[in-house]
């Protein structure tokens, strides 16, 4: 359990380290999913390459673009494209080490997917058994044209009633096969050498750009996260001003309606400041009435006085007006 | 346990990761039950695309709706819509978010069923084996059938042990062609959600950002706002409650003292802050009492305020010593009905 709790705090240190974590999950995601799979070959004529090819392609695709749903990352990148310039420059370096950085993790999972249906060799076997060259086999050498076609395409299903005791069948599917996993070695090793040779290579590279693109991306990602997390504080205190006054409001207006004024009521507030003035069933009753047909307006200027944000801001209606944004803006504190 | 309880607090560390603990679960719930179900082809001609298609769609509908029961979110946003407008006007723009993002949750599961079932086969199997192409595949010269025939004959595809077509159209053939189209059409359709899913993700950037902060804000606002709510009012409500019993245990004893005309026993000066607690409750006739008229005569929900020092009926008490927490006695209010 600590070990696995080490991990996760690891996973956890850093966005970058979060990435990661997703990267390696939606490796194994597919890995699983191409064993869970149950690939059956239709063995027929036109059908056979396009189901071989569809299940070699169609996935990976779907788990690229799963890859940058997950990335939150990906927004981010996007966000900062497609912000308007404001005071701040964008720095197209980064936007494209972002981008740049997003597609390299994106892509493990489908060259995954893909190095493992080669490596199987049943997507290869299922596309291609028609179009082998059939004076290879002793089986297939001295059947007419027609009929070879019909016999080369059934050879992905052993259990067919035509292939069950076909040696030249075995013959064809190991030719198939072996192709298909020297295609797949060799996918995955040009693929490492390519990437060693990158992660060596880049420090002779404008390594110093390298580095203030990458700490900017950082900080973005970072900001980001820190602008969310205080809007959340904010929305909780202005939550609780907000239902404060409330609360004194309804007093207030008890008070006015009532004939008994408390005497001393405010003097003894000590213990029952927490029932703030409602002690009767009546008035608890009337307060969520009153919650529920006359919620009060988001304007907590009056109760905010000494404080800081109340000073800048009178009022803040729901209805968009383009000076509330930057003046929220103005009162995060990082 | 330890690895449960990790995954459970990581889950509920805010709202959204909440949420999308709960889309993940029913996900896998979702795929779980897939699996474990036993699907029964009835090989029949009409029954069998009922059947399949019923398996096909009616689950989702019934995912998709659990899904929006399982939201807590759900009565705030029905809240949010019906309530009277009042002193805060209303947001549209706020509505459509929450509903957006709680639909795009519930969206998941039947989801994943719809594509579960689909790269299985068995149920599209089930639903067009009628609709074979027999020319293409099959024998369709096969003598002595009627269309109906045929029909009933292709209808037992997916039953294995009662097919009794293999001259019309090999079963083998049959269903591997319709397993094939199956697994097309799911693979499709993954990939069609998933283009769908980052099309609205990566859209909201580069059009309505500003607008998308504004309703986000204001929804994650509503939400806080009411569980803040209706903390203060559990927290009014417990002082609430503690006050009306203390007055009820305090109203007893007076009233009870007053009825055997004498004044209620003190307990030692120097027995100090469990004597406060008695609440000059100091004997077991009292006591029973007490208890019985809890049962019998609920004080009623009305707290009173601190009486002045010239009270009147009971004035002749002296006034307790003052317990800063507590409200002062006051000495008419409670009449007790035992």
């Amino acid at each position: 359990m600590d070990r696995f709790r080490m991990i996760f705090q690891y996973f956890q240190s850093n966005s970058e380290s979060v990435m990661n974590g997703i990267c390696g999950l939606l490796a194994l995601a597919s890995i699983k999913i191409y064993t869970c799979f149950d690939f059956s070959c239709p063995c027929l004529p036109w059908y056979n390459m396009a189901y071989g090819l569809g299940i070699m392609f169609v996935p990976p695709i779907t788990l690229f673009v799963c890859g940058l749903i997950l990335n939150r990352q990906s927004l981010v990148m996007l966000e900062e494209w497609r912000r308007p310039q404001g005071h701040r420059k964008k720095d197209l370096a980064v936007i494209r080490y972002m981008c740049f950085s997003i597609m390299q993790r994106a892509m493990v999972a489908p060259v995954i997917w893909i190095v493992v249906t080669l490596l199987d060799g049943k997507c290869l076997i299922c596309a291609f058994s028609g179009s082998v060259d059939p004076e290879k086999f002793v089986g297939f050498a001295n059947v007419g044209p027609l009929q070879v076609q019909q016999l080369l395409v059934k050879v992905p299903c052993k259990d067919d009633e035509l292939m069950r005791n076909n040696t030249s069948r075995k013959a064809v599917s190991r030719y198939l096969r072996c192709w298909s996993q020297a295609l797949g070695w060799s996918i995955l090793l040009i693929l490492i050498v390519a990437v060693f040779l990158a992660r060596w290579l880049r420090p002779c590279f404008n390594q110093a750009t390298l580095l203030q693109a990458r700490h900017w991306s950082n900080y973005i990602d970072i900001e980001q996260k820190i602008f969310e997390e205080t809007c959340c504080e904010h929305s909780r205190l202005f939550a609780h001003k907000c239902i404060l006054h409330f609360f004194k409001s309804m007093r207030q207006e008890i008070k006015l309606h009532s004939f008994s004024l408390p005497r001393q009521g405010e003097g003894a507030e000590g213990g029952e400041d927490l029932l703030r003035g409602i002690t009767d069933q009546d008035q608890v009753n009337k307060l969520l009435k009153m919650w529920y047909y006359e919620k009060p307006p988001l304007d907590i200027s009056q109760v905010t006085q000494r404080h800081p944000l109340g000073q800048e801001r009178s009022s803040l209606p729901w209805a968009d007006s383009p000076s509330t944004q930057s003046k929220f803006l103005q009162h995060t504190d990082v | 346990m330890d690895k449960f309880r990790m995954i459970f607090q990581f889950l509920q560390s805010n709202q959204e990761s909440f949420m999308n603990g709960i889309c993940g679960i029913m996900a896998l719930a979702s795929a779980q039950m897939y699996s474990a179900f036993d699907f029964n082809c009835p090989c029949l001609p009409r029954y069998n695309l009922a059947y399949g298609l019923g398996i096909l769609l009616v689950p989702p509908f019934i995912l998709f709706l659990l899904g929006f029961v399982l939201n807590n979110n759900v009565s705030m946003l029905a809240e949010e819509w019906r309530r009277p407008q009042g002193q805060r006007g209303k947001d549209p723009a706020v509505l459509r978010y929450m509903f957006c993002s709680m639909a795009q949750r519930a969206m998941i599961a039947p989801a994943v069923w719809v594509s579960v079932t689909l790269l299985d086969g068995k149920c599209i199997t089930c639903a067009f084996c009628t609709s074979v192409p027999v020319e293409t595949l099959g024998n369709a010269s096969h003598p002595g059938l009627s269309q109906r025939e045929m029909k009933r004959v292709l209808a037992r595809i997916p039953c294995k042990e009662i097919y009794d077509g293999q001259e019309l159209i090999a079963n083998e053939v049959a269903i591997r062609y319709l397993r094939c189209i199956s697994q097309a059409l799911g693979w499709c359709f993954v990939l069609l959600m998933t283009m769908l899913a980052f099309l609205v993700r990566s859209l909201r950037p580069c059009f309505t950002q500003a607008a998308f902060l504004k309703s986000r804000y204001w929804s994650h606002y509503i939400d806080i706002e009411r569980k803040l709510f209706d903390e203060m009012c559990a927290e009014h409500a417990r002082s609430f409650a503690k006050v009306c019993i203390q007055q009820f245990f305090e109203g007893m004893s007076t009233d009870l003292a007053a009825a055997r005309c004498h004044p209620p026993r003190k307990a030692p000066a120097d027995a100090g802050e469990a004597a406060e607690k008695l609440l000059g409750i100091i004997d077991q006739g009292t006591m029973n009492t007490a208890l019985k008229s809890w049962h019998r005569c609920k004080p009623p929900l009305h707290l009173h305020p601190p009486a002045l020092p010239s009270g009147n009926g009971w004035a002749g008490e002296e006034q307790p010593p003052v317990h800063p927490p507590v409200p002062r006695r006051e000495m008419v209010a409670y009449y007790s009905r035992v």
